[in-house]
């Protein structure tokens, strides 16, 4: 019956568009927290108030930020092209997008880790101090844990924004389901192709939601 | 204990230069509850986090024990800390970790061993009455079970001193005195040397020994809390004396009381410390040959005893009555007759 409706869709093609959707979902996800922990990090500690702050560091910490975040991201896999090639070998194939995706990812989620930093009790980190805490302790054991829900609804937030980056990413030969959407589907007219790509997609993105969701709510403790 | 000597801190805004806190000095005793009262921007807060360094003083210097504290480097100073203790108005508890984790976090800092942290977590938690709660979330507590757990927390290391900053001003007045208890009960126990600010006059006069008032960055005026009590001299101090004693009402009453009795004299009697356990009334009436009516009154119980103000006449033959004057003046209450304010 399913035939009848989508005559072109196969099954095992669209197992493996979505597999690699997942791939490269699930790594530039995890290469995203980290990194734009890291530079969220940078931002919050360096800025006016900071525990470490610069007011050098944090400049160019945000301009760097800032340019990151302005350029579009189909544009951004063009420009890495040769940082890709060096990096993974090959410009094709869902490896080839995973650094123009984690760049592209970093300075968003970064942006929503300093907020979360920010929302951090002033007080909770000036009770830490008074008891002696070395600034790592106040790092891995104040800091980030007070802001654990917030940061792990920021990168719901940004793993969705990735997943939409991973069908453009389809443009440039990337795999995945948006490779699979435009190639096979739109270019040859298999529009049954293109629906049910988007409707594998939507799924995808309810399930990270759905999990995001559960996660920021059992953390948070408030 | 303590040895504050000149002590400023200068904050630097946009336009003009802000003195928080104004060449102060102070010693504080050990085993002593150091009240020091301001209303708020008189610098109080900001003196407090001196005394730990949250904030570095501009000039001065502070010695706890005989460490020089102004001189210490980062990271000594960080061991330093571990033996000041500091409870907040708001808590600042980690709402993440459950009362017992928030309670293991100093020990945790100051790498206390798991085992120990252990018997020593459990410990404290009976210590401040949280028996059972260990495991709930600060967010599942009562205002003062949060600041028991503050305090408890601010005690894991074993401190030699104990900052309170404005810690019962976000409590109810009946959690307010619990926690008051509390605070006396471990100065007894552990002879822990305390200071705490607030704005008001009720802790201060609840449990402390010592009082220091502040205005504008400068002590105005200190002492033990009896004698502050007693002859407040500045006029924020009067007022503040005010606020316990409520003798707002005093002019209006004693006018009143002027107008009323007119017969007779007109006594003030002040009780300080001890007097107030002598029976003085009764034996005055029974000494002398008069009468004596009781017309406005109020005594209050400090650390350092009691006191209070009390306004009496006396009806009789002047005489008896200049001779029972004399009597009272011979024990350690203070007499003021026809007083005018």
């Amino acid at each position: 019956m399913l035939n009848d409706f989508f005559p072109n869709v196969r099954m095992e093609d669209m197992i493996t568009a979505t597999n690699e959707t997942l791939y490269m979902t699930l790594i530039s996800v995890a290469g995203t927290f980290i990194l734009g922990i890291l530079l969220g990090l940078l931002l919050y500690l360096s800025g006016p108030g900071g525990l470490w702050q610069n007011k050098v560091v944090n400049t160019i910490t945000a301009s760097v930020v800032n340019i990151f975040r302005a350029i579009p991201f189909i544009i951004l896999i063009l420009l890495l092209f040769p940082f890709t090639d060096f990096l993974v070998g090959t410009i094709r194939g869902p490896n080839a997008a995973l650094p123009a995706l984690i760049i592209g990812g970093a300075p968003f989620y970064a942006r929503l880790v300093e907020i979360a930093l920010k929302e951090v009790e002033k007080g909770v980190v000036e009770a830490a101090k008074a008891m002696g805490a070395k600034s790592s302790t106040i790092i891995f054991k104040v800091l980030l844990p007070e802001s654990m829900p917030a940061l792990i609804s920021g990168i719901t937030v940004t793993a969705i924004a990735l997943i939409g980056y991973t069908a453009v990413a389809g443009a440039i030969g990337s795999g995945g389901l948006g490779d699979f959407a435009y190639f096979y589907g739109f270019q040859r007219s298999n529009f049954d192709v293109v629906f049910i790509c988007t409707v594998l997609i939507i799924i995808i993105v309810f399930i990270f939601q759905f999990i995001g969701d559960y996660a920021s709510r059992k953390l948070d403790k408030r | 204990m303590i040895t504050i000597k000149d002590l400023s801190k200068v904050f630097q805004t946009k336009d003009r230069e802000v003195k928080a806190v104004d060449g102060l000095s102070l010693t504080i005793n050990k085993g002593e509850i150091y009240g020091v009262i301001g209303y708020s921007g008189a610098g109080k807060s900001t003196f407090i986090r001196l005394l730990n360094r949250l904030e570095d003083p501009t000039e001065g210097s502070i010695h706890v024990g005989d460490q020089d504290l102004t001189g210490l480097s980062k990271n000594k100073l960080r061991i330093a800390r571990q033996d000041i203790g500091m409870i907040f108005q708001h808590f600042n508890l980690l709402w993440s970790r459950t009362v017992y984790d928030n309670i293991a976090f100093p020990l945790e800092i100051a790498g206390v061993p798991k085992e120990e942290r252990s018997r020593r977590v459990n410990e404290l938690i009976d210590l401040v009455g949280l028996s059972g709660r260990g495991n709930s979330y600060p967010s599942q507590l009562s205002g003062g079970q949060k600041q028991r757990v503050g305090i408890a927390r601010a005690l894991a290391n074993n401190p030699k001193v104990l900052l309170c900053d404005e810690a019962t001003s976000a409590l109810d007045p009946e959690t307010t005195d619990s926690i008051l208890d509390l605070l006396v009960d471990i100065n007894e126990k552990l002879g822990l040397t305390i200071v705490l600010i607030t704005h008001e006059m009720h802790v201060i006069r609840k449990i402390c020994h010592q009082v220091a008032v502040m205005e504008q960055g400068r002590i105005v005026e200190k002492g033990d809390v009896l004698d502050v009590f007693l002859h407040p001299e500045q006029p924020v101090t009067k007022k503040f004396v005010d606020q316990v004693m409520g003798d707002q009402e005093k002019e209006h009453s004693l006018k009143l009381i002027k107008d009323k009795y007119q017969s007779g004299k007109i006594v003030r009697l002040h009780f300080v410390g001890e007097s107030t356990n002598q029976a003085l009334i009764s034996e005055v009436s029974r000494k002398f040959v008069l009468d004596v009516n009781i017309l406005h009154g109020k005594i209050t119980q400090t650390q350092k005893g009691a006191y209070g103000t009390m306004f009496v006449q006396f009806e009789g033959d002047n005489e008896e009555v200049a001779r029972a004057i004399e009597y009272i003046r011979s024990t350690s209450v203070e007499v003021e007759v026809n007083p005018d304010a």
